[in-house]
């Protein structure tokens, strides 16, 4: 991973909204969708696609990749249009999300885009399948790092602890996961649903590496995985503090904007909204 | 009589018939497999005694993952395993794998289209003493409505080695059913096998067959002990080996049905959609003629011998030749 410079940041910001305007005006096409997880988790998509992954939107079958396994399928709209502004796929095809036929499925299905890792949406099985995929790795060339992305809701799946335990047994030190700790899920906030705290000594309990940063905060996502790629015997949790709805100050922090798309209303506010912001952007750097 | 061209076991009506159980041709066939071919893995949830899964593990300790009491958890990794190029085995009795971890199969074995081949152990009442929390009745009905997955119940522990061997080579998501007793030996290391295609193991000395059987997993032995029977009365009986259970042989299962007009399907399994619930299927939107089918009847197992539970479930010889004699004569009414 090269350094990060404040440029680099700078770029990272303008790329993190156009992918957040991108979401909007798929979600709202579609007419249905998840609008909060996939607002909050773009900042930390945007820095693995353009910093962290070793990967080429060209060759996406290249072998010796980085791997990408997002678990909480349901915030596929921030996949699809981060993998679209990197090159590979038209950013045009977002308007077909959750239409007949696309490739873009409703939750994220490998058989009709062959460009992911895993199709994902029930919940809870991601990490083990990424488990699965470090251990190969480790049993072969042992040069990849094999990304996890989770919300914090779904750690309510049992499945998810099985696949924690394993993790830290067989020392996967190419693991890292990131969990999207946004306090939300469908029915209300993680703590009244099924409370997770203590998290971070969950799981440092079982034994592995456990960094905490604001997900917001490109600075402290690339030192978070500097830091896990240094560990040589533990698998490496990033739990990142995120605001669901992040960019638009009507969704943001709000449960009910989990499960629901904006209007067409609410879309161009909120894409309005955005293009203020990242003109400030692109001001500062002028 | 039995139908040589296949050369099935000659001694297999002889009462000292020897009996492996098909879970020990699995093991055999996994160590064989592994030697072939390096990509080989095999998971296991703390069974790996009773699976058999030892013998490879015992060769291959670092191609081997114990991934603790966590069916659910084994299906996913074996998943991710596959995505990377492994061809993964995981182990379990088939109550948990695939049935605890139903759903972790469908979505991230079949859904994504990947190699791992799923082996339950322990189906039927002859699990015996466990009793019928640990006697798997339900596995063919939960992996044969997934698509993209594969079924198949081996007959014997040899035919049993071929399927596990057969299966290594496949990139489909496959399903092998194995019983824990030992069961005797119909086959041969000279039978054919083929995934997808049935046999018939029993034809009539001569003319046509007035009664098709079609029996999977252990209970053709039972099924050709009762078409010899049946034989000495003058019923002409052929009998058919339909070990793999998905994809249907359809060709097969029509031809029988054409030249008997009466089947009796016979299984170790909840006749609810089990393999003669897929033969039904088959038969009533090609050739419908009566079918009898033997299975348990929306029962759980219990504690027993397995000669105990057979009786008292109504799957043994008596019981297919009752089935038999029945069909025949709902046949004459039609």
């Amino acid at each position: 991973m090269e350094n990060l410079t404040p440029e680099k940041i700078k770029e990272l910001k303008i790329k993190a909204n156009n992918i957040r305007i991108s979401i909007i005006e798929m979600l709202s096409e579609a007419g249905s969708g998840h609008t909060a997880g996939a607002l909050g988790m773009a900042d930390i998509f945007t820095f693995l696609y353009f910093h962290a992954l070793k990967h080429d939107p060209k060759r996406p079958e290249w072998h010796l990749r980085d791997r990408l396994i997002l678990s909480n399928g349901h915030i596929c709209s921030v996949l699809y249009a981060t993998m679209a502004h990197c090159g590979y796929f038209e950013v045009e095809e977002l308007k077909t999300l959750r239409k007949l036929g696309s490739r873009l499925q409703g939750h994220p299905h490998r058989e009709f885009l062959p460009f992911l890792e895993t199709s994902s949406g029930p919940l809870g099985e991601g990490l083990s399948q990424s488990v699965g995929m470090a251990i190969a790795d480790k049993m072969g060339d042992d040069n990849k790092t094999i990304y996890c992305l989770t919300g914090d809701g779904e750690l309510d799946e049992g499945q998810n602890w099985e696949a924690i335990m394993f993790a830290a047994k067989e020392k996967l030190n190419n693991l890292i996961v990131f969990v999207d700790r946004n306090n939300i899920q469908i029915d209300g906030n993680t703590e009244d649903i099924m409370p997770l705290e203590n998290l971070p000594k969950k799981w440092e309990s079982f034994n592995w590496n456990v960094i905490e940063i604001d997900g917001h905060n490109f600075r402290e996502i690339f030192e978070a995985i500097s830091k896990a790629k240094l560990e040589k015997n533990k698998p490496s949790v990033i739990i990142s503090h995120t605001i669901p709805g992040c960019g638009v100050k009507e969704f943001e922090n709000n449960y009910h904007w989990h499960g629901v798309p904006p209007n067409k209303e609410q879309a161009e506010k909120a894409i309005e909204e955005l293009k203020t912001l990242g003109n400030k952007i692109i001001n500062t750097q002028q | 009589m039995l139908n040589q061209s296949l050369k099935l076991n000659t001694k297999i009506f002889n009462d000292d018939v020897e009996k492996i159980s098909t879970r020990q041709g699995f093991g055999e066939g996994l160590l064989q497999a592994g030697i072939e071919n390096e990509n080989i893995v095999a998971l296991c949830a703390d069974l790996t005694d009773s699976t058999k899964v030892n013998i490879f593990a015992d060769k291959f300790p670092n191609r081997f993952k114990q991934i603790g009491i966590a069916e659910q958890s084994m299906a996913s990794v074996a998943s991710g395993m596959a995505a990377m190029g492994k061809i993964p085995f995981i182990a379990s009795y088939a109550v948990f794998n695939p049935g605890r971890n139903w759903e972790q199969i469908r979505t991230t074995i079949c859904y994504n289209n990947q190699p791992v081949k799923i082996i339950g152990s322990h189906t039927g009442v002859t699990v015996g003493p466990d009793g019928g929390s640990h006697q798997a009745l339900e596995d063919i009905a939960l992996t044969r409505v997934l698509p993209n997955m594969v079924v198949i119940s081996p007959c014997d522990s040899i035919e049993a080695k071929k399927a596990t061997i057969a299966c290594s080579k496949t990139k489909e998501p496959t399903y092998i059913r194995l019983t824990r007793h030992n069961t005797p030996v119909i086959t041969t290391t000279d039978t054919p096998f083929e995934i997808g295609k049935a046999q018939t193991v029993f034809i009539p000395e001569s003319g046509l067959a007035t009664v098709g059987i079609i029996a999977t997993g252990h209970l053709l032995y039972k099924a050709i002990i009762a078409a010899r029977e049946l034989e000495k009365n003058g019923i002409r009986v052929k009998v058919i080996n339909l070990s793999t259970i998905k994809p249907l042989d359809t060709d097969a299962i029509i031809t029988l049905a054409r030249e008997t007009k009466a089947i009796v399907t016979v299984e170790e399994h909840q006749i609810n959609g089990g393999m003669g619930s897929a033969c039904a299927e088959c038969i009533a939107q090609n050739y419908p003629v009566p079918i009898e089918f033997i299975g348990v009847k929306n029962l759980f197992g219990q504690s027993g011998t397995p000669d105990e539970l057979l009786e008292h479930y109504e799957l043994g010889t008596s019981h297919i030749i009752a089935a038999v004699e029945k069909i025949l004569k709902r046949k004459t009414r039609i």
